[in-house]
């Protein structure tokens, strides 16, 4: 057991963002360190690995311009921890932490260690109040529920961005209380974080972000999320608001995963990602909920693009075990010029169920949302069978049910930048079934 | 035995002490993190940790047990809440509050808690080790009580004991108590292995109808995310007709964990007490620590396999199987053996089939038999159902509930394929629903397998022709199709059809098929499609 901190100027290997330092004294896991390059520029980093000859670092920053003769190590006896605050409200962050808005950092109140502590299966409360997002597709048939994490879906070229930001600007709690957004994007072009940092700018004092932005180091995609997850737990638990934490883009997080596991040469799995990726995952994902007799929640919408659009692709199809539900995009809806480009069919929300009806949105919400439904799949399905055997060949029936999909799509799905509040949503659903004369019951 | 930290990688962590067997338990550092030996060389030990080891230092104390991970069996377990290690997640939040803190070992039953026991032994008469010598009511269940040892029992009296007293004496001073420890990775021995035979009644029209589940059988629940597995694990755990359940939430979500203990709470059986006193739920989170949730299925089968030995019908649910394996392949990774297919170690299969081999009816000690039956749950990757863990599970199990993701997207629930399931206790099932429940259950269940094959190819058809192709008695078939898909293997397990009962499941398919046969009548009577299919859609309401 040592009291303080050592320093070591013992550096045996390089290797991308890993750095092996020999002769240590008593390192700990996950204890965090400062490398100070020969140019005067600090970095931080983690212990990884330790065995009896050497320490394996991983560096939060660029290793360029580390050496091994006078690149000093210094251990902090402490685990990695994330400064929290109050004052972090309407901040802007890199994803080390250090402020990128031009105001000097805050004081902090507490330091907490970044990678969780899981919550007691016995103390969640089951989460059953919805988070209004202004969507008819989401709010509609695929509610987010307080305390549930439910991804996006996207492909590349889809307007995911937008809908996050429209989902930023929009979002209300359907109760009361103290809402906030935790925005943390990771591995951003200089354009969209453009965007976002326009978003935001219209949102004073509601958000807190962190952003690693394409350029910038690999290994902050790991942590930036973690960071963005230990404020928001603070600010839910400790600050009894209710925050969610949108985390764009999830592809980026896997790929720098899968970077870092390969250069410290573990066995690959599937895609070259490695084993241990699900249960790395869930160390995110399950961080959202609620606890028992006490106020704030975390929910999640994590946001991740799909590589070839393909929904068995290691990344959404592992994502899809843990959340609870996903909202997924489709380039078709896109090219039918939707917006927001839901397919609501493989869309599901787990949690729905009992967030949902009389007292919290309204008594028809679950007959409209399942009607609407299996109007649509049917109409879907009969757009299959049309395209072989023409719309003649179908009965009358059949053909009323082919019409009503595609007024779903252009006046129940497109949206465009308009809000609509649940009430706005329900009616409108209604009048669909309505005049296509399917019965609610 | 004592020694240190060598080397940390992660969750596995070497130490320097000699003579320890496989899978003993160790205890890591001055926080006691408890792990388990799973390397043995001559010059070091490497052990799996189940706790997090962050802030964890070579040199630190390490201390073997000589005892391998073991499971506490007694009364008190019913009702209970458990991580992988066996822990009570309901007293740990007490000692550490809502977030899971590594702490000092907390005992899974409670000691203090006070027992009427009643002897069914008298002093002077002997006992065999394994052989009851007394029973206390734990809820509505008879709990008899195991011997530890043999020997001729000098004192045994009546009363009411806490588990810390001794229940009885033996000559010779030998105590015997209430409770006892197991080591979770071996299979409680039993009194001999029998065929199972009677069918466990689900409650689920489209498993007791066409893919009967046997009491002591296995069943395989495949699916892709949002098939609905859960559901129906959960439903099955809540309305199948047997004395205990054991449900394992092995590395899924956290808010399903609490969903189910809310509701097990809440929900009544059919004798009207909570669903939580005949329950014991073992859950271990996907963010709880990777060893643990290696462990709980051993855990939990273990538990299970102690109330089957009282002659108890007991239900054991794992979901799912799936993270159990990709425990096994990141722990196998992180001691660089070397993979098998998709990385899971070669002995993924071998360790599958003896965990499955747990299940099954057994003659027990007080000469009546006890079944174990096995519903796990499978989450193939990509919904591809030729990964190795799915097709480990094929070959060791007797029925197959294919859940389709098709299917799911239709909200047709509970999302089992009809064709491509199967169930090896058929022949068993429909024998004893014939006998029990109605004669006509195998004809009715020939009838209407041979209108969903017919839809099938039917459908074909109708795919190239469009419906106005097909003559009248084909649309005919379809539209009894439809029902027997809405309305009879569609099952909300929100309602009330949750649970819906044998005799019950007869009558409404008994409905359909006869009203399609008049139709059909009709139809060649000369009557018109369009008139029959409006009269049956009248009488279905």
């Amino acid at each position: 057991m040592r009291l303080a901190e050592h320093c070591y100027r013992s550096v045996c290997a390089i290797r991308g963002p890993l750095v092996f330092v020999e002769r240590v004294f008593a390192a700990r896991i996950g204890e965090s360190v400062t490398l100070l390059a020969p140019n005067g520029q600090a970095l931080d980093g983690e212990v990884l690995k330790i065995d009896t000859e050497q320490v394996l670092i991983q560096v939060f920053g660029e290793t360029h311009g580390l050496d091994l003769e006078k690149t000093s190590v210094t251990f902090h006896d402490s685990v990695k921890r994330a400064p929290l605050s109050r004052h972090c409200l309407g901040r802007t962050f890199n994803g080390s932490f250090a402020p990128i808005d031009g105001a000097p950092m805050y004081i902090p109140e507490r330091w907490q260690a970044v990678s969780g502590v899981p919550i007691n299966p016995v103390a969640r409360e089951y989460p059953r109040e919805m988070i209004e997002t202004g969507i008819s597709a989401i709010d509609g048939l695929n509610s987010l529920i307080k305390g549930q994490k439910l991804p996006i879906f996207s492909c590349a070229g889809l307007p995911a961005q937008q809908l996050v930001a429209q989902i930023l600007s929009q979002a209300r709690l359907a109760g009361e209380g103290e809402f906030v957004v935790v925005f943390v994007a990771l591995g951003l072009s200089y354009h969209e974080y453009h965007f976002f940092q326009q978003t935001l700018e219209q949102m004073p004092s509601r958000f807190v972000a962190f952003f690693n932005l394409a350029g910038e180091p690999v290994v902050e995609r790991l942590l930036a999320p973690r960071l963005g997850l230990t404020v928001a737990e603070d600010l839910a638990f400790h600050h009894q608001m209710d925050v969610l934490v949108i985390v764009s883009d999830m592809t980026n997080y896997c790929d720098a995963l899968r970077e870092i596991s390969t250069s410290r040469e573990e066995l690959p799995g599937r895609r070259g990602y490695p084993g241990y990726m699900y249960s790395d995952l869930a160390s995110l994902y399950e961080r959202a909920g609620r606890l028992l007799d006490r106020p704030g929640s975390v929910t999640m919408l994590p946001v991740l693009t799909m590589p070839e659009d393909d929904i068995a692709h290691p990344i959404p199809d592992l994502t899809g075990y843990i959340t609870e539900g996903q909202i997924v995009l489709s380039r078709e809806m896109q090219q039918k010029g939707i917006f927001p480009p839901i397919d609501v069919l493989p869309c599901l929300s787990r949690l729905m169920q009992h967030g949902i009806g009389e007292g919290q949105t309204r008594a028809d919400h679950r007959q409209i949302a399942n009607r609407l439904y299996q109007s649509y799949a049917k109409g879907r399905e009969l757009r299959k069978l049309a395209a072989v055997v023409g719309k003649e060949g179908l009965l009358e029936e059949d053909q009323t049910m082919l019409a009503m999909a595609d007024d779903f799509e252009r006046r129940f799905v497109h949206q465009g930048e308009q809000r609509r509040d649940i009430l706005q949503t329900l009616d409108l659903g209604l009048e669909l079934l309505e005049e296509y004369k399917v019965e609610l019951s | 035995m004592k020694g240190v930290v060598t080397s940390i990688s992660g969750a596995t962590v070497s130490v320097d002490i000699r003579g320890l067997q496989l899978y003993d338990r160790v205890y890591i550092g001055h926080a006691r993190l408890s792990g388990e030996v799973v390397h043995l060389e001559k010059t070091s030990t490497t052990v799996q940790v189940f706790e997090d080891t962050h802030g964890l230092s070579i040199g630190e104390p390490a201390e073997g047990t000589r005892a391998p991970l073991t499971v506490s069996l007694g009364p008190g377990l019913l009702g209970g809440i458990f991580d992988g290690l066996q822990r009570p997640l309901p007293a740990l939040q007490q000692a550490t509050g809502a977030f899971l803190q590594t702490t000092r070992e907390i005992l899974p039953i409670d000691l203090q808690r006070q027992w009427d026991f009643t002897p069914s032994k008298q002093p002077g008469e002997t006992v065999a080790a394994g052989e009851v010598f007394g029973s206390v009511a734990e809820g509505h269940l008879q709990h008899p009580l195991f011997a530890s040892h043999a020997g001729e029992l000098e004192t045994i009296t009546p009363g009411t004991f806490s588990l810390h007293e001794p229940l009885a004496v033996l000559k010779g001073g030998q105590k015997l108590f209430g409770w006892q420890s197991w080591p979770v990775r071996r299979p409680r021995v039993s009194g001999g292995k029998r065929p199972a035979e009677t069918p466990l009644i689900t409650g689920q029209r489209c498993i007791d109808f066409l893919f009967p589940m046997l009491k002591g059988g296995v069943a395989i629940i495949p699916g892709g995310f949002g098939t609905g597995k859960t559901v129906l694990e959960q439903s099955i755990a809540k309305f199948a007709d047997t004395d205990v359940v054991v449900y394992v939430g092995c590395g899924e979500r956290g808010n399903e964990m609490a969903g189910l203990l809310r509701e097990f709470g809440e929900l009544l059986d059919s004798a009207g007490r909570p669903l939580l006193e005949r329950t014991i739920v073992v859950a271990n989170t996907s963010n709880m620590p990777v060893a643990a949730r290696e462990s709980s299925i051993f855990t939990a089968v273990t538990m299970a396999e102690y109330y089957r030995d009282m002659g108890y019908d007991v239900l054991f649910l794992a979901d799912s199987l799936s993270r159990w394996a990709e425990a096994l392949r990141e722990i196998s990774a992180s001691l660089e053996e070397i993979p098998g297919e998709e990385g899971y170690p070669t002995y993924l299969s071998s360790r599958l089939a003896a965990f499955i081999e747990r299940a099954g009816v057994v003659e027990t000690a007080l000469g009546k038999p006890g079944s174990l039956s096995m519903i796990l749950a499978v989450s193939p990757p990509g919904a591809d159902f030729s990964e190795p863990v799915t097709q480990a599970c094929l070959r060791a199990a007797g029925a197959f509930y294919l859940l389709d993701t098709a299917l799911a997207h239709s909200r047709h629930f509970p999302a089992i394929h009809w064709t491509q399931s199967y169930s090896l206790f058929a022949a068993q099932g429909s024998t004893y629903f014939c006998r029990e429940v109605d004669e006509r259950w195998p004809e009715l269940q020939r009838r209407c397998r041979d209108i969903l094959q017919q839809e099938d190819a039917l459908r074909e058809v109708v795919e190239v022709v469009g419906m106005e192709g097909l003559q009248d008695q084909d649309r005919l078939l379809m539209s009894a199709a439809e029902r027997v898909r809405r309305d009879f293997l569609c099952q909300n397990s929100f309602t009330e059809d949750a649970f819906s009962a044998p005799a019950q499941t007869a009558q409404r398919i008994s409905e359909i098929i006869e009203n399609y046969a008049q139709a059909l009548k009709r139809l060649q009577q000369g009557e018109l499609l369009a008139d029959i299919l409006k009269g049956g859609d009248d009488a279905s309401g």
